[in-house]
């Protein structure tokens, strides 16, 4: 089968590579529809996460069909078309008699800190990943959802991880109502995290970036307010000078470790590698929040170490709270604010590629071209289950 | 500062705090149907697969691509010999990484027909001009 495999910083390849097997009673085989490139796949890509192998496959986001079940599997059958949380989870130990999910304990031999990803390096568990034809998919009968006939195929997809990812971000924002919420990143998490917001009753929604098309973008689709960090002088004394000084009552980091915005940020985190990325946005939103207020944390961090403030944190009297997207226990809800038309995901989908071309895919999204947003890669052969694709000029403002 | 909301589908749907999904954090007992084992047998395996000196036994699930190869594998299995919680280990794995490409690309090139035709012409070319050389 073709799929997307890593072979060194910057380059991956789809190549020819076996099938997967069932390796567990309660494996499926997936045969995969529809698979996404998540902002998170470009740490591994630019060779930031440790222990990301040579010839691993990538991907977390996919959908697909169910093509063959292990012996225990029971609720699932050969024909289902699935949609696949990117946490791997067992759902009887300790994390996951919490609903915790994404920390799950069984499934990572690798490392303790960190669940089971596909697709995501063997500090994540070894797992391939849906760039592929096909997917091994461990704890079949808990794991994925049969996706409702009403659901889009495209809307499906990005269920998997950017919806609930940017949904949770909120959530643990802990919301109140009229609250002033700052999001720093408008990539596709922050996107959702901004049109969540509002759904958990926010006042004011802010968006920080420097990429001109996408803040263009969440203006219109959040709608929200937005600022360009490269033309305010301080991070944090504009948002107190926008929120009277106070500060915002909460402020989500949905960048993680390769932000822009500080050249020492930059030159420690990501090029010298001294720290486990650049702690831009963390410096940002811990001294942009209010005091008392909530720092939500759902950008991706390498394992070492960060310099952060964490002493204006205390200070301050911050609540941090921060985690993986536990994506099963808000699927529920999600698909019922898709249904009533409160969240429209697939129109953050502005690239439809051919899983052949992953790599000039992957170039472009990480160069940020073509006012590149969301990518969605389609195997061959995969293309005639969907319905004709909107042109993402069709996106129109909410407003 | 009060402002209207009405142009924003969906305002305010999830104000009410404890409806939220994943309020509590912890949530027990947990939501989740379909689970008929009380703990997962032991994916059988023959694959290498290093294990976390963090973890007490060896998660019964786990991934078995790219097994630890060559020079990049000998150092990931040191680097395992260390806890999470010491940086040497995250530095090796790393260190290896590199390492890893570098082996791997030579791999690649090893088995490109385009390269292996390269160095065939060259050994022919040095083998010519030295057949030249002793010959004069």
């Amino acid at each position: 089968m073709l799929a997307t495999t890593y072979r060194r910083p910057y380059r991956v390849s789809v190549r020819h590579v076996p099938e997967p097997t069932i390796e567990h009673p309660l494996d499926a085989v997936v045969r995969v529809l529809r698979t996404c490139i998540c902002g998170s796949d470009l740490h591994l890509y630019h060779g930031l996460v440790p222990d990301t192998r040579v010839g691993s496959i990538f991907g977390h986001e996919f959908v697909g069909e169910v093509v063959e079940t292990g012996a225990d599997v029971r609720n699932l059958h050969v024909g289902d078309r699935v949609l696949v949380p990117f946490n791997i989870f067992c759902g009887t130990c300790y994390y996951c008699q919490r609903e915790l999910y994404s920390n799950c304990h069984n499934v990572n031999p690798e490392a303790t800190a960190v669940g089971g990803i596909y697709g995501y390096s063997h500090t994540a568990g070894g797992y391939n990943g849906g760039q592929a034809e096909y997917v091994r998919v461990p704890f079949a009968d808990i794991g994925p959802t049969v996706i409702p006939p009403d659901l889009h195929i495209e809307d499906a997809v990005l269920l998997t991880d950017v919806v609930p990812t940017g949904y949770q971000a909120a959530e643990m924002g802990d919301i109140r109502e009229n609250d002033t919420v700052v999001i720093f990143g408008a990539g596709p998490i922050g996107i959702m995290a901004a049109r969540s917001a509002w759904l958990m009753g926010a006042g004011r929604v802010i968006v920080v970036d420097h990429v001109d098309y996408r803040l263009d973008f969440v203006s219109r689709y959040a709608p929200c307010e937005v600022v360009d960090f490269r033309s305010v002088g301080d991070m944090a004394l504009h948002i107190k000078k926008m929120t009277d000084g106070r500060g915002a009552d909460v402020c989500i980091d949905a960048v993680g470790c390769e932000a822009a915005g500080s050249a020492m940020q930059r030159l420690t985190g990501v090029n010298m590698k001294l720290q486990a990325g650049a702690a831009t946005v963390l410096h940002w939103a811990i001294n942009s929040v209010r005091k008392g207020g909530n720092v939500s944390i759902v950008g991706v961090y390498g394992p070492t170490f960060n310099a952060v403030p964490i002493g204006n944190a205390v200070n301050k009297g911050l609540t941090l709270r921060m985690n993986q997207a536990s994506v099963k226990r808000h699927l529920p809800r999600l698909i019922e604010h898709i249904r009533n038309g409160h969240l429209d995901p697939k129109a953050i989908i502005t690239h439809r590629v051919p899983l052949q071309e992953a790599n000039d895919a992957y170039q472009m999204f990480s160069a940020k071209q073509d006012q590149c947003i969301k990518t969605v890669l389609i195997p061959p052969g995969a293309d005639v289950v969907a319905p004709t694709p909107v042109a993402p000029t069709s996106v129109a403002p909410i407003a | 500062m009060n402002r209207s909301h009405e142009h924003i589908p969906g305002w305010g749907v999830d104000l009410d705090r404890r409806d939220r999904p994943a309020v509590p954090m912890e949530r027990k007992p947990p939501r989740l149907q379909g689970v008929h084992w009380d703990e997962p047998v032991p994916q059988q395996s023959n694959v290498e697969v290093l294990t976390s000196t963090e973890h007490m036994r060896r998660p019964p699930v786990y991934g078995t691509s790219v097994p630890p190869r060559g020079l990049s594998g000998r150092i990931r299995r040191r680097a395992f010999r260390h806890s999470e919680n010491d940086l040497r280990h995250w530095l090796m794995l790393l260190f290896a990484d590199r390492v890893d490409a570098v082996e791997s690309a030579v791999g690649d090139g090893a088995r490109s027909p385009q390269v292996r035709t390269a160095t065939s012409l060259g050994i022919a070319v040095a083998a010519v001009w030295i057949l030249g050389r002793l010959t004069r």
